[in-house]
Protein backbone atom coordinates (compact mmCIF):
# COMPACT_ATOMS: atom_id res chain seq x y z
CA UNK A 1 0.00 0.00 0.00
CA UNK A 2 3.08 2.54 1.16
CA UNK A 3 4.21 4.27 -2.23
CA UNK A 4 7.87 3.76 -2.79
CA UNK A 5 9.45 6.66 -2.08
CA UNK A 6 13.17 6.32 -2.15
CA UNK A 7 15.42 8.47 -0.42
CA UNK A 8 13.13 10.90 -0.30
CA UNK A 9 10.54 9.24 1.72
CA UNK A 10 11.44 11.84 5.22
CA UNK A 11 10.86 14.73 2.77
CA UNK A 12 7.52 13.95 1.25
CA UNK A 13 6.46 12.53 4.65
CA UNK A 14 7.57 15.78 6.65
CA UNK A 15 5.56 17.79 4.28
CA UNK A 16 2.73 16.24 4.59
CA UNK A 17 2.73 15.66 8.04
CA UNK A 18 3.65 19.49 8.92
CA UNK A 19 0.88 20.78 6.41
CA UNK A 20 -1.89 18.23 8.47
CA UNK A 21 -0.75 19.25 11.34
CA UNK A 22 -0.51 22.66 11.44
CA UNK A 23 -4.05 22.53 9.77
CA UNK A 24 -5.36 20.36 12.53
CA UNK A 25 -4.25 22.95 14.92
CA UNK A 26 -6.32 25.46 13.31
CA UNK A 27 -8.96 24.06 12.37
CA UNK A 28 -9.18 22.96 16.43
CA UNK A 29 -8.53 26.45 17.48
CA UNK A 30 -11.30 27.74 15.32
CA UNK A 31 -14.10 24.68 16.94
CA UNK A 32 -12.65 25.25 20.12
CA UNK A 33 -12.95 29.21 20.12
CA UNK A 34 -16.31 29.18 18.61
CA UNK A 35 -17.70 26.74 20.78
CA UNK A 36 -16.53 28.71 23.73
CA UNK A 37 -17.90 31.90 22.38
CA UNK A 38 -21.50 30.01 21.55
CA UNK A 39 -21.82 28.74 24.90
CA UNK A 40 -20.88 32.14 26.67
CA UNK A 41 -23.57 33.84 24.91
CA UNK A 42 -26.34 31.46 25.27
CA UNK A 43 -25.75 32.10 28.45
CA UNK A 44 -25.59 35.56 28.39
CA UNK A 45 -28.59 35.80 26.36
CA UNK A 46 -30.65 32.96 29.01
CA UNK A 47 -29.06 35.74 31.69
CA UNK A 48 -30.61 38.12 30.47
CA UNK A 49 -34.36 36.89 29.28
CA UNK A 50 -34.25 35.69 32.96
CA UNK A 51 -33.79 39.02 34.17
CA UNK A 52 -35.84 40.71 31.70
CA UNK B 1 -31.73 40.56 -3.85
CA UNK B 2 -28.03 41.77 -3.36
CA UNK B 3 -24.70 40.37 -2.40
CA UNK B 4 -25.54 43.61 0.20
CA UNK B 5 -28.53 41.80 1.88
CA UNK B 6 -25.61 39.26 3.65
CA UNK B 7 -23.84 42.83 5.29
CA UNK B 8 -26.71 41.87 8.08
CA UNK B 9 -25.21 39.64 10.16
CA UNK B 10 -28.48 37.90 11.24
CA UNK B 11 -29.04 36.72 7.47
CA UNK B 12 -25.39 36.03 7.46
CA UNK B 13 -25.88 33.77 10.38
CA UNK B 14 -28.70 32.12 8.76
CA UNK B 15 -27.53 31.46 5.38
CA UNK B 16 -24.01 30.29 6.73
CA UNK B 17 -25.23 28.01 8.90
CA UNK B 18 -27.08 26.56 5.96
CA UNK B 19 -23.98 26.37 3.51
CA UNK B 20 -21.32 25.49 6.13
CA UNK B 21 -22.42 21.40 5.71
CA UNK B 22 -22.04 21.93 2.05
CA UNK B 23 -18.50 23.89 2.39
CA UNK B 24 -17.35 21.25 5.15
CA UNK B 25 -18.36 18.26 2.94
CA UNK B 26 -16.75 19.80 0.03
CA UNK B 27 -13.55 20.72 2.04
CA UNK B 28 -13.29 17.29 3.56
CA UNK B 29 -13.85 15.52 0.08
CA UNK B 30 -11.42 17.34 -2.22
CA UNK B 31 -8.74 16.93 0.47
CA UNK B 32 -9.20 13.27 1.29
CA UNK B 33 -9.37 12.38 -2.09
CA UNK B 34 -7.45 14.90 -3.51
CA UNK B 35 -3.97 14.47 -1.26
CA UNK B 36 -4.37 11.02 -1.17
CA UNK B 37 -4.79 10.81 -5.46
CA UNK B 38 -1.53 13.06 -4.90
CA UNK B 39 0.35 10.79 -2.24
CA UNK B 40 -0.18 7.48 -3.38
CA UNK B 41 -1.09 7.30 -7.03
CA UNK B 42 0.98 9.93 -8.63
CA UNK B 43 4.58 8.53 -10.16
CA UNK B 44 8.06 9.79 -9.89
CA UNK B 45 9.21 12.38 -11.41
CA UNK B 46 12.30 12.37 -13.50
CA UNK B 47 14.16 14.91 -11.99
CA UNK B 48 12.44 15.18 -8.87
CA UNK B 49 12.01 11.76 -8.05
CA UNK B 50 9.20 11.57 -5.14
CA UNK B 51 9.70 14.57 -3.88
CA UNK B 52 7.00 15.86 -6.63
CA UNK B 53 4.14 14.80 -3.95
CA UNK B 54 5.13 17.79 -1.70
CA UNK B 55 3.53 20.11 -4.36
CA UNK B 56 -0.15 18.78 -3.29
CA UNK B 57 1.02 20.66 -0.34
CA UNK B 58 2.62 23.35 -1.17
CA UNK B 59 1.44 25.24 -4.07
CA UNK B 60 -2.36 25.09 -3.12
CA UNK B 61 -0.98 26.84 0.61
CA UNK B 62 1.02 29.34 -1.11
CA UNK B 63 -1.98 30.18 -3.43
CA UNK B 64 -3.69 30.50 -0.73
CA UNK B 65 -1.33 32.60 1.24
CA UNK B 66 -1.35 35.21 -1.26
CA UNK B 67 -5.47 34.76 -2.17
CA UNK B 68 -6.37 35.04 1.46
CA UNK B 69 -4.59 38.72 1.37
CA UNK B 70 -6.20 39.99 -1.39
CA UNK B 71 -9.54 39.17 -0.12
CA UNK B 72 -8.72 40.68 3.11
CA UNK B 73 -7.74 43.33 0.87
CA UNK B 74 -10.95 43.71 -0.46
CA UNK B 75 -13.31 42.84 2.70
CA UNK B 76 -11.00 46.10 4.14
CA UNK B 77 -11.88 48.08 1.50
CA UNK B 78 -15.86 47.01 2.07
CA UNK B 79 -15.76 48.30 5.40
CA UNK B 80 -14.09 51.12 4.91
CA UNK B 81 -16.28 52.33 2.38
CA UNK B 82 -19.75 50.61 3.22
CA UNK B 83 -19.14 50.02 6.83
CA UNK B 84 -20.35 46.92 7.25
CA UNK B 85 -19.24 45.32 10.24
CA UNK B 86 -19.72 41.20 8.51
CA UNK B 87 -16.97 42.35 6.33
CA UNK B 88 -14.15 43.90 8.65
CA UNK B 89 -14.91 40.73 10.78
CA UNK B 90 -14.61 38.46 7.59
CA UNK B 91 -11.08 39.68 7.31
CA UNK B 92 -10.36 39.33 10.92
CA UNK B 93 -11.26 35.66 10.64
CA UNK B 94 -9.03 35.58 7.63
CA UNK B 95 -5.92 36.81 8.78
CA UNK B 96 -5.10 33.50 10.84
CA UNK B 97 -5.99 31.12 8.28
CA UNK B 98 -3.90 33.17 5.67
CA UNK B 99 -1.11 33.60 8.58
CA UNK B 100 -1.37 29.40 8.79
CA UNK B 101 -1.36 28.81 4.81
CA UNK B 102 1.47 31.24 4.71
CA UNK B 103 3.79 29.06 7.53
CA UNK B 104 2.75 25.64 5.61
CA UNK B 105 4.05 27.36 2.18
CA UNK B 106 7.20 28.29 4.01
CA UNK B 107 8.00 24.95 6.06
CA UNK B 108 6.94 22.40 3.47
CA UNK B 109 9.00 24.62 1.01
CA UNK B 110 11.82 24.16 3.33
CA UNK B 111 11.71 20.28 3.74
CA UNK B 112 11.53 20.46 -0.10
CA UNK B 113 14.64 22.48 -0.38
CA UNK B 114 16.90 20.31 1.56
CA UNK B 115 17.31 17.59 -0.55
CA UNK B 116 16.53 19.50 -3.67
CA UNK B 117 18.81 22.91 -3.44
CA UNK B 118 20.76 21.47 -0.52
CA UNK B 119 19.45 23.62 1.88
CA UNK B 120 16.69 24.79 4.18
CA UNK B 121 16.61 28.31 3.55
CA UNK B 122 17.81 30.10 0.63
CA UNK B 123 16.94 34.08 0.31
CA UNK B 124 15.82 33.64 -2.80
CA UNK B 125 13.23 36.34 -3.96
CA UNK B 126 9.80 34.30 -3.44
CA UNK B 127 10.98 32.76 -0.32
CA UNK B 128 11.85 36.08 0.82
CA UNK B 129 8.75 37.35 -0.21
CA UNK B 130 6.87 34.82 1.49
CA UNK B 131 8.52 36.13 5.01
CA UNK B 132 7.66 39.22 4.22
CA UNK B 133 3.82 38.64 4.08
CA UNK B 134 4.28 36.21 6.76
CA UNK B 135 5.54 39.23 8.90
CA UNK B 136 2.47 41.67 7.07
CA UNK B 137 0.04 39.24 8.53
CA UNK B 138 1.56 38.73 12.26
CA UNK B 139 1.52 43.04 12.11
CA UNK B 140 -2.29 42.57 11.34
CA UNK B 141 -3.33 40.47 13.77
CA UNK B 142 -1.32 42.10 16.69
CA UNK B 143 -3.16 45.51 15.61
CA UNK B 144 -6.32 43.97 16.00
CA UNK B 145 -5.75 42.06 19.48
CA UNK B 146 -3.89 45.54 20.42
CA UNK B 147 -7.04 47.66 20.09
CA UNK B 148 -9.83 47.26 22.63
CA UNK B 149 -12.88 49.43 20.68
CA UNK B 150 -14.11 47.45 17.82
CA UNK B 151 -14.77 49.48 15.72
CA UNK B 152 -11.66 51.64 16.18
CA UNK B 153 -9.65 48.22 15.40
CA UNK B 154 -11.55 47.61 12.08
CA UNK B 155 -10.56 50.85 10.71
CA UNK B 156 -7.12 51.06 11.80
CA UNK B 157 -6.33 47.06 10.36
CA UNK B 158 -8.62 48.35 7.41
CA UNK B 159 -5.55 51.36 6.53
CA UNK B 160 -3.04 48.99 7.30
CA UNK B 161 -4.45 46.49 4.94
CA UNK B 162 -4.39 48.87 2.35
CA UNK B 163 -0.60 50.23 3.02
CA UNK B 164 0.61 46.84 3.22
CA UNK B 165 -1.42 45.60 0.56
CA UNK B 166 1.14 48.24 -1.95
CA UNK B 167 4.14 47.63 0.16
CA UNK B 168 3.96 43.77 0.43
CA UNK B 169 3.67 44.20 -3.67
CA UNK B 170 6.50 46.71 -3.64
CA UNK B 171 8.64 44.33 -1.34
CA UNK B 172 7.95 41.34 -3.92
CA UNK B 173 9.64 43.61 -6.42
CA UNK B 174 12.21 44.86 -4.92
CA UNK B 175 13.42 41.55 -3.70
CA UNK B 176 13.28 40.59 -7.47
CA UNK B 177 15.67 43.16 -7.98
CA UNK B 178 17.78 42.18 -4.92
CA UNK B 179 18.75 38.78 -5.21
CA UNK B 180 17.98 36.66 -8.69
CA UNK B 181 16.30 33.21 -7.44
CA UNK B 182 16.42 29.08 -7.33
CA UNK B 183 12.72 29.03 -7.27
CA UNK B 184 11.45 27.49 -10.84
CA UNK B 185 8.68 29.42 -12.59
CA UNK B 186 4.79 29.34 -11.87
CA UNK B 187 3.65 25.96 -12.01
CA UNK B 188 0.16 26.61 -13.05
CA UNK B 189 -1.01 28.18 -15.98
CA UNK B 190 -4.18 28.45 -17.90
CA UNK B 191 -1.54 27.03 -20.82
CA UNK B 192 -1.33 23.75 -18.87
CA UNK B 193 0.57 21.47 -21.34
CA UNK B 194 3.33 24.09 -21.36
CA UNK B 195 4.14 23.40 -17.21
CA UNK B 196 2.91 20.15 -15.85
CA UNK B 197 1.38 16.85 -17.31
CA UNK B 198 -1.69 15.49 -16.95
CA UNK B 199 -0.79 12.85 -14.19
CA UNK B 200 0.16 15.82 -11.80
CA UNK B 201 -2.38 17.89 -13.20
CA UNK B 202 -5.41 16.71 -11.75
CA UNK B 203 -4.93 15.77 -8.02
CA UNK B 204 -3.44 19.19 -8.13
CA UNK B 205 -6.28 20.61 -8.93
CA UNK B 206 -8.51 19.11 -6.50
CA UNK B 207 -5.65 19.94 -3.77
CA UNK B 208 -6.51 23.48 -4.68
CA UNK B 209 -9.97 22.79 -4.61
CA UNK B 210 -9.82 21.18 -1.21
CA UNK B 211 -7.72 24.32 0.10
CA UNK B 212 -10.29 26.63 -1.54
CA UNK B 213 -13.44 25.37 0.29
CA UNK B 214 -11.56 24.58 3.28
CA UNK B 215 -10.36 28.33 3.79
CA UNK B 216 -14.49 29.01 3.17
CA UNK B 217 -15.29 26.87 6.06
CA UNK B 218 -12.95 28.18 8.86
CA UNK B 219 -13.64 31.52 7.12
CA UNK B 220 -17.20 30.86 7.61
CA UNK B 221 -16.77 29.41 11.08
CA UNK B 222 -14.60 32.34 12.45
CA UNK B 223 -17.09 35.10 11.06
CA UNK B 224 -19.56 33.47 12.76
CA UNK B 225 -17.84 33.29 15.81
CA UNK B 226 -16.76 36.87 15.32
CA UNK B 227 -20.26 38.06 15.28
CA UNK B 228 -21.15 36.02 18.27
CA UNK B 229 -18.12 37.21 20.20
CA UNK B 230 -19.15 41.38 18.97
CA UNK B 231 -22.86 40.47 20.16
CA UNK B 232 -21.85 39.05 23.43
CA UNK B 233 -19.75 41.88 24.38
CA UNK B 234 -22.98 44.32 23.53
CA UNK B 235 -24.91 42.27 25.61
CA UNK B 236 -22.38 42.41 29.06
CA UNK B 237 -22.55 46.02 28.10
CA UNK B 238 -26.07 46.54 28.14
CA UNK B 239 -26.35 44.45 31.37
CA UNK B 240 -23.68 46.70 33.01
CA UNK B 241 -25.25 49.84 31.95
CA UNK B 242 -28.66 48.41 33.16
CA UNK C 1 2.73 75.13 9.29
CA UNK C 2 5.89 76.86 9.90
CA UNK C 3 4.63 78.09 13.84
CA UNK C 4 4.07 74.07 14.29
CA UNK C 5 7.40 72.99 12.70
CA UNK C 6 9.56 75.04 14.84
CA UNK C 7 7.51 74.72 17.87
CA UNK C 8 7.93 70.53 17.48
CA UNK C 9 11.89 71.44 16.58
CA UNK C 10 11.89 73.20 20.00
CA UNK C 11 10.27 70.86 21.66
CA UNK C 12 12.52 68.13 20.82
CA UNK C 13 15.85 69.98 21.48
CA UNK C 14 14.53 70.84 24.82
CA UNK C 15 13.28 67.67 25.67
CA UNK C 16 17.16 66.62 24.85
CA UNK C 17 17.10 63.05 24.15
CA UNK C 18 16.26 64.18 20.50
CA UNK C 19 19.15 64.09 18.40
CA UNK C 20 21.61 62.45 21.17
CA UNK C 21 19.54 59.38 21.81
CA UNK C 22 19.11 58.43 18.27
CA UNK C 23 22.81 59.18 17.30
CA UNK C 24 24.44 57.20 20.75
CA UNK C 25 22.22 54.11 19.59
CA UNK C 26 23.43 54.15 16.29
CA UNK C 27 27.01 54.50 17.55
CA UNK C 28 26.44 51.33 19.89
CA UNK C 29 24.85 49.26 17.34
CA UNK C 30 27.78 49.94 14.71
CA UNK C 31 30.18 49.35 17.78
CA UNK C 32 28.81 46.08 18.20
CA UNK C 33 28.95 44.88 14.79
CA UNK C 34 32.84 44.10 14.96
CA UNK C 35 32.51 42.29 18.21
CA UNK C 36 29.71 39.74 16.73
CA UNK C 37 31.68 39.18 13.10
CA UNK C 38 34.94 39.52 14.74
CA UNK C 39 37.78 42.88 13.53
CA UNK C 40 38.91 42.12 10.08
CA UNK C 41 38.69 45.02 7.98
CA UNK C 42 37.80 42.82 4.77
CA UNK C 43 34.79 41.53 6.33
CA UNK C 44 33.75 44.48 8.04
CA UNK C 45 33.88 46.29 4.66
CA UNK C 46 31.98 44.00 3.10
CA UNK C 47 28.98 44.46 5.41
CA UNK C 48 29.77 47.84 6.26
CA UNK C 49 26.98 49.50 3.94
CA UNK C 50 24.13 46.97 5.53
CA UNK C 51 25.03 47.04 8.68
CA UNK C 52 25.24 51.38 8.65
CA UNK C 53 21.90 51.26 7.34
CA UNK C 54 20.32 49.14 9.22
CA UNK C 55 21.97 51.36 12.23
CA UNK C 56 20.12 54.43 10.77
CA UNK C 57 16.66 52.60 10.49
CA UNK C 58 17.15 50.90 13.80
CA UNK C 59 17.91 54.38 15.05
CA UNK C 60 15.10 55.91 13.65
CA UNK C 61 12.40 53.47 14.68
CA UNK C 62 13.49 54.11 18.37
CA UNK C 63 12.18 57.67 18.67
CA UNK C 64 8.67 57.06 16.87
CA UNK C 65 6.52 56.77 19.19
CA UNK C 66 7.08 59.97 20.29
CA UNK C 67 5.90 61.72 17.58
CA UNK C 68 2.14 61.85 18.30
CA UNK C 69 2.05 59.96 21.44
CA UNK C 70 3.15 63.72 24.01
CA UNK C 71 0.66 65.45 21.82
CA UNK C 72 -2.28 62.68 21.90
CA UNK C 73 -1.98 62.96 26.15
CA UNK C 74 -2.04 66.53 26.71
CA UNK C 75 -4.71 67.00 24.16
CA UNK C 76 -2.55 69.36 21.44
CA UNK C 77 -3.23 66.41 18.84
CA UNK C 78 -7.38 67.48 19.19
CA UNK C 79 -6.58 71.11 18.85
CA UNK C 80 -4.41 70.42 15.62
CA UNK C 81 -7.15 68.08 14.27
CA UNK C 82 -9.37 71.15 14.54
CA UNK C 83 -7.02 73.60 13.30
CA UNK C 84 -7.75 75.12 9.96
CA UNK C 85 -4.21 73.50 8.63
CA UNK C 86 -5.23 70.12 6.86
CA UNK C 87 -4.46 66.88 9.20
CA UNK C 88 -2.38 65.82 6.04
CA UNK C 89 -0.05 68.41 6.55
CA UNK C 90 -0.26 68.17 10.27
CA UNK C 91 1.25 64.62 9.73
CA UNK C 92 3.58 65.66 7.07
CA UNK C 93 5.15 68.56 9.33
CA UNK C 94 5.59 66.32 12.23
CA UNK C 95 7.32 63.69 9.88
CA UNK C 96 9.64 66.55 8.51
CA UNK C 97 10.01 67.49 12.37
CA UNK C 98 10.99 63.71 12.96
CA UNK C 99 13.58 63.93 9.72
CA UNK C 100 14.91 66.77 11.02
CA UNK C 101 15.89 65.53 14.65
CA UNK C 102 16.20 62.28 13.80
CA UNK C 103 17.21 61.42 9.88
CA UNK C 104 19.39 64.13 9.57
CA UNK C 105 21.96 63.82 12.09
CA UNK C 106 22.10 60.37 11.39
CA UNK C 107 22.69 61.19 7.86
CA UNK C 108 25.71 63.32 9.05
CA UNK C 109 26.96 61.28 11.50
CA UNK C 110 26.86 58.19 8.94
CA UNK C 111 30.26 58.53 7.22
CA UNK C 112 31.99 59.24 10.64
CA UNK C 113 31.33 55.80 11.58
CA UNK C 114 31.81 54.35 8.24
CA UNK C 115 35.22 54.81 9.28
CA UNK C 116 34.49 52.61 12.00
CA UNK C 117 33.72 49.49 9.73
CA UNK C 118 36.45 50.17 7.23
CA UNK C 119 33.70 51.42 4.59
CA UNK C 120 35.56 51.40 1.04
CA UNK C 121 36.75 54.89 -0.29
CA UNK C 122 33.97 55.39 -2.98
CA UNK C 123 31.19 54.37 -0.87
CA UNK C 124 31.00 57.65 1.15
CA UNK C 125 29.34 59.76 -1.54
CA UNK C 126 27.25 57.00 -1.80
CA UNK C 127 26.10 56.46 1.40
CA UNK C 128 25.41 60.12 2.25
CA UNK C 129 22.95 60.14 -0.84
CA UNK C 130 21.26 56.87 -0.34
CA UNK C 131 20.63 58.00 3.86
CA UNK C 132 19.50 61.58 2.66
CA UNK C 133 17.20 60.47 -0.09
CA UNK C 134 15.86 57.35 2.32
CA UNK C 135 15.96 58.47 5.71
CA UNK C 136 12.59 61.30 4.73
CA UNK C 137 10.60 57.75 3.73
CA UNK C 138 11.53 56.26 7.05
CA UNK C 139 10.49 59.28 8.71
CA UNK C 140 6.78 59.20 6.94
CA UNK C 141 6.31 56.09 7.44
CA UNK C 142 6.61 56.00 10.96
CA UNK C 143 4.20 58.60 11.22
CA UNK C 144 2.26 56.55 9.67
CA UNK C 145 3.27 53.64 12.49
CA UNK C 146 2.64 55.93 15.16
CA UNK C 147 -0.61 57.19 13.84
CA UNK C 148 -1.64 54.16 14.17
CA UNK C 149 -0.67 53.16 17.81
CA UNK C 150 -1.20 56.76 19.22
CA UNK C 151 -3.61 55.22 21.48
CA UNK C 152 -2.46 52.28 22.76
CA UNK C 153 -0.91 52.01 25.90
CA UNK C 154 2.37 49.62 25.42
CA UNK C 155 2.77 50.48 21.69
CA UNK C 156 6.38 50.73 21.32
CA UNK C 157 7.01 46.81 20.58
CA UNK C 158 3.61 46.90 17.84
CA UNK C 159 5.05 49.92 16.35
CA UNK C 160 8.05 47.83 15.36
CA UNK C 161 5.90 45.07 14.18
CA UNK C 162 4.12 47.24 12.26
CA UNK C 163 6.56 49.53 10.27
CA UNK C 164 9.31 47.56 9.90
CA UNK C 165 7.85 45.52 7.03
CA UNK C 166 6.96 48.72 5.29
CA UNK C 167 10.46 49.27 5.37
CA UNK C 168 11.83 46.60 3.58
CA UNK C 169 11.85 48.33 -0.13
CA UNK C 170 13.88 51.26 1.36
CA UNK C 171 16.49 49.16 2.69
CA UNK C 172 16.82 46.81 0.31
CA UNK C 173 17.61 49.70 -2.58
CA UNK C 174 19.00 52.40 0.02
CA UNK C 175 21.51 49.29 1.00
CA UNK C 176 22.21 48.45 -2.31
CA UNK C 177 23.07 51.64 -3.71
CA UNK C 178 25.79 51.78 -1.33
CA UNK C 179 27.14 48.18 -2.29
CA UNK C 180 27.49 49.29 -5.46
CA UNK C 181 28.87 52.81 -5.09
CA UNK C 182 31.51 50.63 -3.34
CA UNK C 183 32.17 48.37 -5.59
CA UNK C 184 32.41 50.96 -8.49
CA UNK C 185 29.23 49.41 -10.44
CA UNK C 186 26.17 50.69 -12.19
CA UNK C 187 23.95 53.24 -9.42
CA UNK C 188 21.58 54.36 -11.47
CA UNK C 189 19.03 51.80 -10.92
CA UNK C 190 18.88 51.67 -7.14
CA UNK C 191 19.13 55.71 -7.41
CA UNK C 192 16.26 55.86 -9.10
CA UNK C 193 14.52 53.23 -7.24
CA UNK C 194 14.77 54.73 -3.46
CA UNK C 195 14.13 58.03 -4.73
CA UNK C 196 10.68 57.13 -6.51
CA UNK C 197 9.90 54.72 -3.04
CA UNK C 198 10.73 58.02 -1.06
CA UNK C 199 8.85 60.71 -3.33
CA UNK C 200 5.94 57.80 -3.71
CA UNK C 201 6.03 58.06 0.67
CA UNK C 202 6.08 61.58 1.19
CA UNK C 203 3.44 62.04 -1.52
CA UNK C 204 0.75 59.60 -0.44
CA UNK C 205 1.13 57.89 3.00
CA UNK C 206 0.38 61.18 5.18
CA UNK C 207 -3.31 60.56 3.83
CA UNK C 208 -3.11 57.19 5.49
CA UNK C 209 -1.55 58.52 8.52
CA UNK C 210 -4.67 61.42 8.79
CA UNK C 211 -7.07 58.75 8.20
CA UNK C 212 -5.45 56.60 11.48
CA UNK C 213 -5.47 59.62 13.79
CA UNK C 214 -8.76 60.61 12.56
CA UNK C 215 -10.09 56.57 13.78
CA UNK C 216 -7.61 57.18 17.02
CA UNK C 217 -9.19 60.94 17.92
CA UNK C 218 -12.85 59.66 17.12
Amino acid sequence: MMPELGKYTVTVMGSYIATIALLAVLVALTLWKGARVKRALDAQEERMKKNG
Amino acid sequence: MSIWEYANPKKFMQTSSWALPFVTVGAVGCLAVGLFWGFFLTPEATNFGSTVKVIYVHVPSAMMAINIWVMMLVTSLIWLIRRHHVSALAAKAAAPIGMVMTLIALITGAIWGQPMWGTWWEWDPRLTSFLILFLFYLGYMALWEAIDNPDTAADLTGVLCLVGSVFALLSRYAVNFWNQGLHQGATLSLDKQENISDVYWFPLLLCIAGFVLLFVTLLLLRTRTEIRARRLKALEQRERMA
Amino acid sequence: MIALLTRDLRLAVRAGGGFGLGLAFFLIVVTLVPFGVGPEGGVLARIAPGILWLGALLACLLSLDRIFALDFEDGSLDLLATAPIPLEGVVSVKAAAHWLTTGLPLVLAAPVFGVLLHLPQPAYFWLVVSLMLGTPALSVLGTFGAALTVGLKRGGLLLSLLVLPLYVPTLIFGAELVRRGANGMDTQVPLLMLAGITAACVAVVPFASAAAIRVNLR
